[in-house]
């Protein structure tokens, strides 16, 4: 039996059994995966259209820098994080580390900047848009941002889920600050990376493959969600 | 027409599932002492030595004891920062030096396994017929057959280490070469090793538990010099306030008590035991 | 070019007290005054040395061709542009970013991606008005603007001859004493038209000065009391309808009225 055979026999088999273990690390990795990109989007979305409406000095820098961070490597924001909520770190005493909410927070800061800068972007072809007529209304530039945030939501869909998709794919961060602790912090990602180092590769691939299948299932209703909104009119 | 106004339903879930999800996460880094955090090593990790020792001890004292499976360089780092409550590693010379600066307390003997030298079945530097480990290692270097080191400062790679200074090769100034650096997990490092049909050295239990083995094999083994001693710690609470000493030092207890140790010494791979009880 | 000064430009008295609610409320704003007013983009000057006053009362219409500076003035009277030179005045004040009381349609209707009430709704919420006066109003407008069949439906659904209905009882639901409108009737089909001039003339009847720019010569006729003529960023006569299409002053202004291309 070839490699890829044997890969695809164990997504089969791993999906059709759906042991408790396995729903266990899925249902963790989309608990945070989501959380982070609902913190990211929180953020990055009134950030997003901060740096497309208002006008404060620093502001080119801070668009620079965000494009930059979007390639951030998980690695060095895991660290970076690690050092923070590390004993000896500034938040240290909270004595998160090695717990679901710093894998939280560590994919936040690795998906903030995709969901801002891109959201950024259409928060700009809004404006070029609706300026005129928001500020003729009178509207503020803070009430701007929120009616653009509201109008352009289905545009605002995309950078989310781009979050999204760097969250459940990164490793690299969740590993370190996580610590792949099984039955607390092990998420689909480190799973494999642990399976891959024990010398188990169709089942690694085996994961890898229902890892997609979950971004594609996640991908496709909020697809058809945002269809079925649009369709309503809304 | 039913307006459903899926837009604020979705935001709203979105933030009540952030809000409970961080507290939830903090809520259990603040459960007291209900668990202990234990810095250990791959090869205990991916062996399943702990999914077989763990529930047994869990059951009896309801202490739930999360690992975090790395090198034992990286561990005793987790240990400086006092980000662990207990240490169980592998490199004796490192250990004491980590309690002598006042890290950590009350090293004791746990367990050894040995190291295995591993390389392809055809031995093209015939290892196999050295007469210790220190002779199969001069027929590597001699041979030109690649080696693959873990280069991660774990206790693996510091034992590897110990031997080329032994037989007095610098091999390092060959990385590149005949000597490759990988940087990597002992998992890693075999999957490299198979595919480039080289040598490497791995502990026993990391070895019998790999599920990628291909074309390697041992090539050596049973030398004294391979010998791989376990030894655990607690983390100074002197040092780190926080750390959760009494129920570190409950486990730590139990696993050189005659229970542990019986536990370890009842652990399998393929009908093989790897580790071995070693209290003193 | 001190025409203003010598034109009564109220030609119509204004409607009776009952028809006023918003604007009387608050002093007016008017006269709207334009002062040596010049616009340069870049080098090139888009407007000239413009001098206008509008008062209460008439209906005026900025009346060009295509180019003339017709939107510019607009958008400059409303406040969304700033003039390069000379000085926009408002009772004799120096005009801030969009002072209250006056509104603009622009030529391409802006829906926001919601309902049509939610449209019209968005301006009153802007001022701060409770929710039943909002629901009073918008019912008010919806009935004038004839949307009352439409009120639920997506805005960016309509024909662009609703969404502008839509867009002009957004602008009226606020009470202002002025309205602006930017050709709010381009590109429309003569029915879609009509029902706009309809609309417009509630407004006008209901107190509310009406600014509007067309090149449209009919639709001038039909609507105007008072004309401004623009023509390459000059204001080239200011004067009543009436005596705009019966004698025009400027050679240009002639041409246009016999219906010669202008540009």
């Amino acid at each position: 039996m070839s490699d890829v055979e044997s890969a695809l026999l164990s997504a089969v088999r791993l999906v059709f059994t759906l042991d408790r273990d396995l729903a266990e690390i899925i249902g963790l990795s989309m608990r945070v995966s989501l959380s982070a990109v609902a913190v990211a989007a929180l953020i990055g979305v009134p950030l997003g259209g901060a740096l497309a409406l208002l006008r404060f000095p620093g502001r080119k820098t801070v668009i620079v820098l965000l494009n930059a961070f979007m390639g951030l490597p998980p690695v060095v924001v895991g660290l970076a994080v690690y050092l923070m909520l590390s004993r000896l770190g500034p938040m240290g005493v909270f004595g998160l580390l090695y717990s679901p909410a710093a894998m939280i927070i560590a994919q936040s800061v690795l998906v903030t900047p995709i969901v801002a800068a891109l959201s950024r972007q259409v928060f700009v072809d809004f404006w070029s848009e609706y300026e005129d007529q928001l500020r003729s209304l009178g509207a503020g530039r803070g009430r701007a941002i929120l009616t653009l945030a509201w109008d352009a939501r289905s545009s605002l869909v995309p950078p989310v889920l781009a979050g999204f998709g760097r969250a459940t794919a990164e490793v690299g961060a969740v590993m370190i600050v996580g610590g792949n602790i099984d039955h607390v912090t092990r998420v689909m990602t480190t799973t494999i990376a642990l399976e891959t180092s024990k010398g188990n590769l169709a089942m690694a691939m085996g994961l890898g493959i229902v890892l997609v299948l979950l971004s594609l299932a996640v991908n496709a209703s909020v697809f058809i969600a945002s269809e079925a909104a649009a369709k309503s009119g809304r | 027409m039913v307006k459903l106004k899926v837009w604020p339903m979705l935001a709203a879930a979105t933030v009540l599932v952030a809000a409970i999800e961080l507290s939830t996460g903090i809520h259990i880094a603040h459960a007291e002492d209900r668990f202990i955090l234990m810095a250990s090593t791959t090869s205990t990790q991916n062996s399943g030595l702990f999914d077989h020792l763990l529930p047994r001890f869990t059951a009896k004292t309801g202490i739930q004891v999360r690992v975090v499976a790395v090198g034992t360089g990286q561990a005793l780092k987790i240990g400086q920062r006092g980000d662990a409550d207990l240490l169980l590693v592998h490199d004796p010379v490192s250990e004491m030096m980590f309690v002598r600066d006042g890290y950590g307390i009350d090293r004791r003997d746990v367990m050894y396994n040995d190291f295995v030298l591993i390389g392809p079945s055809n031995d093209p530097a015939g290892a196999t017929k050295a007469k210790n480990i220190n002779a199969a290692f001069r027929n590597i270097a001699k041979s030109g057959a690649s080696f693959v080191s873990r280069g991660d400062k774990s206790g693996t790679h510091n034992a590897e280490q110990r031997i080329w200074i032994d037989v007095g090769i610098n091999a390092v100034k060959h990385s590149g070469g005949w000597y490759r650096e990988v940087g990597a997990g002992m998992g890693a490092t075999l999957n490299t090793t198979s595919v480039m049909g080289a040598y490497t050295l791995t502990d026993r239990a990391t070895w019998l538990s790999f599920g990628n083995k291909g074309e390697l094999r041992i090539v050596h083994q049973g030398d004294e010099q391979l010998f791989n001693p376990y030894g655990v710690m607690l983390i100074s609470p002197k040092r780190f306030p926080h750390v959760k000493s009494a129920a570190a030092r409950v486990f730590m207890n139990w696993l050189t008590s005659d229970e542990g140790q019986g536990a370890i010494a009842e652990f399998r791979i393929d009908g093989q035991q790897v580790f071995f009880p070693n209290t003193k | 070019m001190g025409r203003s000064d010598q034109y009564p430009s109220v030609l119509q008295t204004v409607p009776g007290p009952g028809d006023f609610r918003g604007p009387r409320m608050v002093p007016g704003i008017l006269p709207l005054e334009v002062r040596r007013v010049s616009l340069d983009m870049g080098s090139r000057r888009l407007l000239d040395d413009l001098n206008f006053t509008v008062k209460s009362g008439s209906f005026t219409i900025i009346l060009g061709p295509n180019g003339a500076g017709k939107s510019l003035t607009l958008r400059l009277c409303h406040g969304l542009l700033r003039p390069t030179v000379g000085e926009v005045l408002w009772r004799g004040i120096a005009a801030r970013e969009v002072p209250k009381h006056q509104t603009m349609v622009f030529q391409r209707p802006m829906m926001l991606r919601r309902s049509v009430t939610a449209n019209i709704e968005y301006g009153l919420r802007l001022q701060g008005m409770g929710r039943r006066q909002r629901r009073e109003r918008i019912a008010e407008v919806l009935k004038l603007a004839g949307l009352e069949a439409l009120a639920g439906r997506a805005a960016r659904s309509l024909s662009i001859g609703e969404q502008q209905r839509v867009a002009i009882a957004r602008a009226w639901a606020l009470r202002p004493q002025v309205l602006f409108l930017d050709e709010p009737a381009a590109n429309l089909d003569p029915s879609a038209t009509r029902a706009i001039e309809g609309v417009l003339r509630a407004v006008h009847n209901s107190g509310t000065k009406i600014v509007m720019s067309t090149h449209d010569l009919p639709q001038a006729k039909r609507l105007a009391d008072e004309i401004l003529f623009l023509h390459r960023g000059r204001l080239l006569e200011q004067s009543s309808a009436d005596t705009f299409f019966d004698n025009p002053v400027t050679t240009e202004a002639q041409a246009f009225v016999e219906g010669e291309l202008l540009w």
